[in-house]
């Protein structure tokens, strides 16, 4: 079957399984690797899309119900060369090792902030709770968000090292 | 007080002003990771890639009577099923285990647990991949599990291993450590002696990133490309070539980014070596990648120890010696990673921080009808259950002699002085000063404070538990001579190049899984030679472009390739001495070294730096005699010592009477790694080894029932901390130098998985006092903490 969706503000339309889950359909047909998967039962919020601005986990929507919404990914959040506050944050705060659930984390923060700008320690971390980390410990994602709350136009930086990776 | 000054943390710093060398940057990591441009093993696709799924057993123990594959052989989509007779025919059915057992590829007898591997479908894409694994039929004719390895060697009991020729038990080896005679004597002299059976419950590193591989064979040059999530890709790259019979040159391991490790990517999984025979078989690359099910119930677990502690002292608190009888669980294939002359890993560490005068230590390994592994979860090869041990057993004893846990801590501290400390099962601790630590760690928590606070408390029938536990670890593994993963030294390379410009490369045979490599090795060459992080580029995970080593785990690449990384650029500083001399026309040993910079002693105006010195060597200078055009050197390090990290962690808990949950309010944890190279790399190891062993004393549990159901296979039973479980962590540091190691670094990597356990069931444990309680087994979970609080022994785990 057909889907048309808008996937990180360009209308995509593309053929799908009717089966076939949003996370698989980013990854395996639009390329878009940035977002993850890390289990089978909807705990571990890896594959956390914004759908409509709201995070969903992505193992759990189906392709085919994207049908005229709007997906945003990890690879939507950066405005060409100039990251988001949230992607600053998680580099400024060390909010990432492994970097595997950082797209999903960061997409989470995002919405948090849109709604809620200046959330205190237990909204961020409430915010975050359907998501699992590893490797952080959550403290220094929570300082992240903290962070891209205190910045909300960044500072300026691209956060590259060199021109080069940030248009790459 | 060994506390140092550190360059202050400025995140925003612009490369003016940014350290050159140790100090807290930013991980140059991180912007590919944010991008949501990492490049991890299921993000790769190759032309013409096929998809692997792989068929498990639902049953534990049972003989395989039959398979019939032709169904999904007819699946369109579907181009090969290979079974257990396939590899057979290619002597691949078995493949060796890293401690000199065998483990079964896929089946061609009988299943030993549940979730064994049984046949590999490869098909067209991932959905009809699945769809084929419903069509194969296969028949199996029960056998009696063997689920509790109390019961594991109980006569009669079936054997699991019958493959193996004149097996006729469950039992691996018997191993020890110490002097039972002498050990033995001291207790029976002994004023008090405490004794209590303590549990480490089978758990599982559960990384993120499942495990996974895509194998590329190219049948015309006969080259084979394994993408794989791998922390050891060159030990596996010869492994490949050892049991697969493909020339070693003819096989590149890399390994992209790691989501995760923690030690369940260091075996060689079924799934890897089935992915490289399908694409052997169908001519295409094959990927593989499991699911989170096949993770928690078929890969490397941890733990699984149950240990008999004994402790005997003075009647004034000073302890004169431990031992301990272990009986440890490890599945079906003894297949646990870590050095082949220590089959119970460093457990003999159990001896702790403590001076004492006897000690010895006996382990018993058994097969039981669960899934192989056994050394993984940040353990430092079984320091976590040693650990756990002494420090749960040190303050059984306190409540015994109703003295407080830290006071008795203190008493029996291994002094400064007493450095290098032989222990009693023959570690030589390189270097400690401890009580610093635990004063600092006291200090940052307000101690006196929260006993205070506790008996205000108590009077009000409120529970709250403070938990202390004092860590010493044993990590960086070699030295070679001692220590080998079959037959492997483990030693580690570090290749360095300056290129003319003065930028340079490090090429490195340990793999990161999230440790922050990338950063942390550029800051080590930074140090050494003055060129700035941003300047340098470290290549790692891919067997044909870095040298030998055994990879990253128990918290070795620090330790071990940390050390080879300053060797290498040392030889270089000097070649550049030599090179600079010629430069300046002047002798080497007239020239004096500031970072970055070779300059006439007396004459500081007058010098070369490393990239003047960089372009004369790659340029047209007259290079001495015994030099060579480049400012290249390569090292394998060679530890003449393992470090011993150490560390106090004290931890706050609230109990709900009415419902026993256990809430972590605070934790402090400070910790002694010696030199520190990136602070904020290190606070975040901590962090996250912290919510590790909070995951482990209250949540994360393998549980099997009768039957040999896996209880804890997915993310709904196997419980994993979230942000609402885990406090704002609380860390402070010391900082000890390792007197062998080229930098003083000792590791980090798992001092707080391996240290914070004990000290949350500490807490519990302290918590529950006022019913009675000296005890209780991992995980603490509400039903549990409320049987305790009835006075009832906790339900079986």
């Amino acid at each position: 079957m057909q889907v048309t969706t808008t996937v990180n503000g360009t209308e995509v339309t593309a053929d799908v399984e009717p089966r076939e889950l949003l996370v698989h359909y980013l990854r395996d047909t639009l390329g878009l690797t940035g977002t993850h998967w890390g289990c089978d039962t909807s705990n571990c919020g890896i594959c956390v899309v914004l759908l409509d601005g709201v995070p969903a986990k992505s193992c759990t929507v189906l392709a085919a119900m994207t049908e005229g919404h709007e997906v945003r990914t990890v690879e939507g959040l950066a405005d060409g060369a100039t990251l988001d506050p949230v992607q600053q944050g998680f580099m400024e705060e060390h909010g990432l090792q492994c970097g595997f659930c950082t797209p999903g984390m960061m997409l989470t923060a995002r919405a948090l902030l849109d709604r809620n700008p200046h959330p205190d320690e237990h909204e961020i971390r409430e915010a975050i709770s359907g998501q699992i980390c590893r490797c952080t410990g959550y403290a220094t994602i929570v300082r992240a968000i903290q962070w891209a709350a205190a910045h909300p136009a960044g500072n300026g930086a691209t956060g590259a090292t060199t021109s080069a990776e940030a248009t790459a | 007080m060994t506390t140092v000054q550190e360059r202050p943390g400025n995140p925003s710093a612009t490369a003016a002003d940014r350290p050159i060398g140790f100090g807290r940057i930013q991980r140059k990591e991180d912007p590919r990771f944010v991008r949501g441009k990492g490049r991890y093993v299921d993000d790769l696709v190759l032309p013409g890639m096929l998809h692997g799924a792989m068929l498990r057993s639902p049953l534990a123990h049972a003989r395989l009577v039959s398979i019939d594959t032709t169904e999904a052989l007819a699946h369109p989509k579907v181009l090969a099923v290979i079974t257990g007779k396939d590899l057979e025919g290619l002597n691949l059915a078995w493949a060796p285990t890293l401690s000199a057992d065998v483990m079964a590829v896929l089946v061609t007898d009988k299943v030993r647990f549940q979730g064994q591997e049984v046949a590999f479908v490869v098909a067209e894409d991932r959905y009809a991949a699945r769809d084929a694994l419903e069509l194969i039929d296969v028949e199996y004719e029960e056998l009696p599990p063997v689920i509790d390895a109390r019961r594991a060697l109980d006569p009669g009991t079936a054997v699991i291993r019958d493959d193996i020729e004149g097996r006729t038990d469950n039992h691996i080896f018997d191993w020890e450590a110490g002097d039972a005679a002498e050990t033995d004597a001291v207790f029976a002299r002994a004023d008090v002696v405490v004794s209590q059976e303590v549990v480490y419950p089978r758990v599982h590193p559960a990384p993120m990133e499942t495990c996974g591989a895509v194998a590329d064979y190219d049948a015309v040059d006969g080259k084979l490309t394994l993408y794989e999530t791998t922390q050891a890709p060159h030990a596996h790259r010869t492994l490949y070539a050892m049991v697969a019979g493909i020339p070693e040159h003819k096989i590149r391991v890399v390994s992209p980014d790691i989501g995760g490790g923690f030690g369940n990517k260091v075996g060689i999984y079924p799934g890897y070596i089935c992915a490289v025979v399908g694409s052997i078989v169908t001519g295409r690359p094959v990927k593989w990648v499991e699911d989170r099910s096949e993770n928690l119930m078929s890969t490397s677990f941890a733990r699984d120890y149950i240990m008999r502690g004994e402790v005997a002292a003075t009647r004034e608190g000073k302890i004169l010696a431990v031992r301990t009888k272990v009986l440890a669980d490890h599945g079906a294939f003894n297949a646990t990673a870590q050095p082949t002359k220590y089959p119970a890993g460093f457990f003999s560490i159990f001896t702790g921080s403590y001076d004492l005068q006897a000690a010895h230590c006996s382990v018993t390994g058994v097969y039981t009808n669960k899934a192989p592994g056994g050394v993984a979860y940040a353990c430092s090869f079984r320091v976590t259950e040693a650990v756990y041990l002494v420090e749960r057993m040190v303050d059984v004893l306190a409540a015994e002699l109703h003295m407080d846990p830290v006071e008795l801590r203190l008493k029996n501290f291994i002094r400064p002085e007493q450095f290098p400390y032989p222990n009693k099962t023959g570690w030589e601790y390189d270097s400690g000063n401890y009580e610093p630590t635990m004063r600092l760690a006291m200090e940052m928590a307000g101690y006196d404070d929260l006993r205070r606070e506790q008996t205000e408390k108590r009077a009000r029938g409120e529970l709250m538990g403070i938990g202390v536990s004092f860590f010493t670890e044993t990590v960086g593994a070699g030295p070679r001579k001692h220590m080998d993963i079959v037959g492997l030294g483990m030693a580690d390379g570090a290749e360095v190049r300056v290129h003319p410009t003065g930028k340079a490369v490090v090429r490195l045979s340990v793999q990161t899984q999230g440790q922050g490599h990338e950063t942390t090795f550029a800051q080590i060459l930074a140090e050494e030679l003055g060129i700035p992080p941003e300047d340098i580029d470290v290549v790692h995970g891919d067997t044909d472009q870095t040298p030998f080593g055994l990879g990253t785990y128990g918290s070795r690449s620090t330790p071990v390739s940390g050390g080879a990384v300053a060797l290498a650029a040392r030889k270089v500083r000097e070649k550049a001495r030599a090179i600079a001399a010629a430069m300046l026309e002047t002798r080497p040993e007239d020239l004096e070294w500031e970072k970055g910079r070779w300059f006439v002693k007396g004459d500081p105006s007058v010098g070369k730096t490393i990239a003047e010195i960089a372009l004369g060597a790659h340029g047209t200078v007259a290079l001495p005699e015994g030099i060579d055009g480049n400012l290249d050197a390569e090292v394998t390090y060679d530890p003449p010592n393992l470090t011993f990290p150490f560390g106090a962690y004290i931890c706050v808990v609230d109990i709900d009477p009415g419902t026993g949950k256990v809430t972590v309010r605070r934790f402090i944890a400070v910790d002694d790694c010696g030199t520190r190279i990136n602070p904020m790399i290190i606070e975040g190891q901590v962090h996250g080894g912290l919510t590790d062993g909070v995951g482990m004393a209250l949540m994360e549990f393998i549980g099997f029932d009768e039957q040999g159901n896996n209880l804890g296979g997915s993310f709904m039973d196997y419980l994993i901390p979230t942000a609402m479980e885990v406090p704002d962590w609380e860390t402070g540091h010391t900082v000890t130098p390792s007197p062998h190691h080229p930098i003083g670094a000792k590791g980090i990597g798992e001092s707080a998985t391996v240290g914070s356990p004990p000290a949350v069931v500490n807490a519990v444990v302290d918590a529950l006092s006022p019913f009675g309680v000296r005890h209780m087994d991992m995980p603490c979970t509400p039903a549990r903490v409320w049987e305790a609080m009835q006075g009832r022994a906790t339900p079986p785990i």
